[in-house]
């Protein structure tokens, strides 16, 4: 129940980004006329459904690009770290000797830096935008993938087929990525699902904080943060978005769960 | 134990001084000049100057190292543009709101945590669990920037109990050290859940009810002492992690902390104070989690053995 639940959440929200393309710009458009009107069952089948906010923009088509913008960053963000992480903790886990010393002191580095911290500096020094959001979050967001790509990597190493591989001669590259990654990718996967939700987070937190989307484009985090200017004449504005966001990253996180009990022989039999 | 001291001093220097070179090079590296984005487009460049000698940008970049590493030994974290006032003299002023902030929500957390986790693991797979679990993972989405705004509308707009805002009230920090705490609560319950589930299933356990010791014994101190070890690990670790998440709190609740002058010194483009702000809280930070690994040492002689 709870699965399909959290499933077609997330059905939504593509649903949502992908809708985003057919608004265009008539969700920047400004009616004045219309400003912070509550959400209205008069407004059954229009965009105004949720209300207006204080410009008069609908906040469903608001909701809707701030979906595409949440997505857009998600996607981005787990696609790079995902990629630079892997590589080169699996090349780390799997050549050893004064290279992996290195990289590991460079991800201990990077641990022991409070990551939001870090992303905040470099969406304060590069200026606001959905590509430096993207940017500062990949490079605090790829230590997670190269640690464990590193850990599952040296459990690994010595397995038969990796060796008999060795033997008959198989350059590193090709080792890794046909005998070695094959192997790693479900506990990745389960990261990269958790990555997704951290994600939506972080862009979000970003944006409310000023340092990502700009307006006139729409994100969710800036939504809430112009919202809470009128929380007390129109809290629709801080709840709709709020709810959407919240939503999203609690489907995305339980969907992270279901995949990590499925893999993780362990946490099934202790389970009670 | 002192030589494991020693080791762990020399790591959180070492990790400081990597930050500290981190924050210098990615401010005078990225492309694009400091001085150019201060100023804005329609700065005369005599100004221009006259602030690159300020903040001396006219320096070569290894000279400006230099000045800025033996700085920070000797507290000087330069002139903040905005204040006209000694970093140092800021951060002074505000980390001690925001060590506030964080330690209030640290104990808010725990005050959830620890019965929401106890109940949880006690009646483990029945309706307690899977409704203070089902709490916990809705504690752990909801984003502080949002639970922020909604905690202000309910309790301080339409039951007008607590403050919206600032740190004046005597209430003021009630809903700020929730906000911040309730992500903590939420994980702390599930590893405290967790970490007793294992321990319940010891044998010492089994022979504590065996000779008929009270319910109230054997959970409350055989079991319970036992689950903290990891618990408190986290504890320390998570200290930290609030210290970077109270930057959002303290923007939502205009709390006069560290991150709120970190955010708004972003807005003004008053870089030394940016770099001050973001050197202090991430130095706080490692210091917190080595404590941590220092206080764990010493619970438990096996990691000082292993390492």
């Amino acid at each position: 129940m709870l699965k399909y639940l959290s499933y077609s959440i997330v059905v939504v929200w593509l649903l949502m980004a992908f809708a985003g393309f057919f608004i265009g710009d008539h969700a920047n458009e400004v009616v004045l006329s219309q400003f912070l009107s509550p959400p209205s069952e008069q407004a059954f089948l229009s965009t105004a459904i949720l209300g207006t906010d204080e410009l008069g923009r609908p906040v469903l088509e608001r909701l809707i690009l701030g979906a595409q913008t949440s997505l857009f960053v998600a996607l981005g963000v787990v696609f790079f770290s995902a990629i630079i992480g892997t590589t080169i903790g699996v090349y780390s886990g799997y050549v050893g000797g004064l290279t992996d010393k290195i990289i590991t002191k460079v991800i201990d580095v990077f641990l022991a830096f409070p990551g939001l911290l870090l992303a905040i500096a470099l969406a304060a020094i590069l200026g606001p935008g959905i590509e430096n959001v993207v940017f500062a979050l990949v490079v605090v967001g790829w230590v997670g993938y190269a640690r464990l790509a590193r850990a599952q990597t040296l459990s690994l190493r010595n397995r038969e087929h990796i060796l008999a591989a060795r033997s008959l001669g198989v350059s590193t590259p090709l080792m890794l990525y046909r005998h070695v990654l094959p192997l790693i990718l479900a506990p990745l996967g389960v990261e990269a699902t958790f990555g997704i939700a951290g994600a939506v987070i972080s862009e979000a937190g970003l944006s409310f904080l000023g340092l990502g989307v700009q307006p006139p484009d729409a994100s969710w985090g800036s939504m809430i943060k112009e919202g809470t200017r009128y929380l007390l004449m129109a809290p629709h504005l801080v709840l709709a978005p709020g709810i959407a966001l919240m939503l999203v990253v609690l489907a995305v996180n339980l969907i992270g769960d279901q995949w990590r009990d499925h893999l993780d022989v362990r946490s099934k039999k202790s389970r009670p | 134990m002192i030589a494991y001291f020693f080791r762990l001093l020399g790591s959180v220097l070492f990790v400081s001084w990597t930050v500290g070179t981190l924050v210098f090079f990615l401010i005078h590296l990225v492309p694009g000049d400091p001085v150019a984005v201060m100023l804005g487009d329609w700065a005369s460049p005599t100004d221009e100057t006259a602030l690159r000698e300020q903040l001396g940008l006219h320096l070569p970049i290894t000279t400006q190292y230099w000045h800025y590493i033996t700085g920070i030994f000797q507290l000087d974290l330069g002139q903040s543009l905005f204040f006209h006032q000694p970093v140092s003299e800021l951060i002074a002023e505000r980390f001690p709101m925001t060590l506030q902030l964080a330690f209030m929500a640290l104990i808010i957390a725990s005050l959830i945590a620890f019965p929401l986790g106890l109940w949880a693991a006690l009646r483990a797979g029945k309706w307690p669990d899977h409704l203070s679990m089902s709490v916990s993972l809705i504690g752990v989405s909801i984003p502080n920037f949002w639970l922020g705004p909604m905690l202000i509308l309910f309790f301080s707009l339409w039951l007008a109990w607590l403050p919206v805002s600032g740190a004046e009230q005597p209430f003021s920090w009630v809903l700020p050290a929730v906000t911040l705490g309730t992500a903590l609560a939420a994980i702390l319950a599930r590893m405290l859940r967790a970490s007793l589930l294992e321990v319940l299933h010891e044998d010492y356990i089994r022979t504590a009810q065996a000779k008929g010791l009270p319910s109230r014994l054997v959970y409350g101190k055989h079991a319970l002492l036992n689950a903290l070890l990891p618990v408190v690990t986290i504890l320390g670790l998570q200290l930290g992690t609030l210290l970077g998440g109270a930057v959002i709190t303290e923007v939502v609740f205009d709390w006069p902390g560290l991150g709120q002058l970190l955010i708004e010194s972003i807005q003004r483009r008053d870089y030394p104070v940016v770099q001050g702000c973001i050197l202090v809280i991430s130095i706080a930070y490692i210091t917190i989690n080595g404590l941590t690994e220092l206080v764990y040492a010493w619970l438990d002689p096996r990691i000082r053995v292993a390492s």
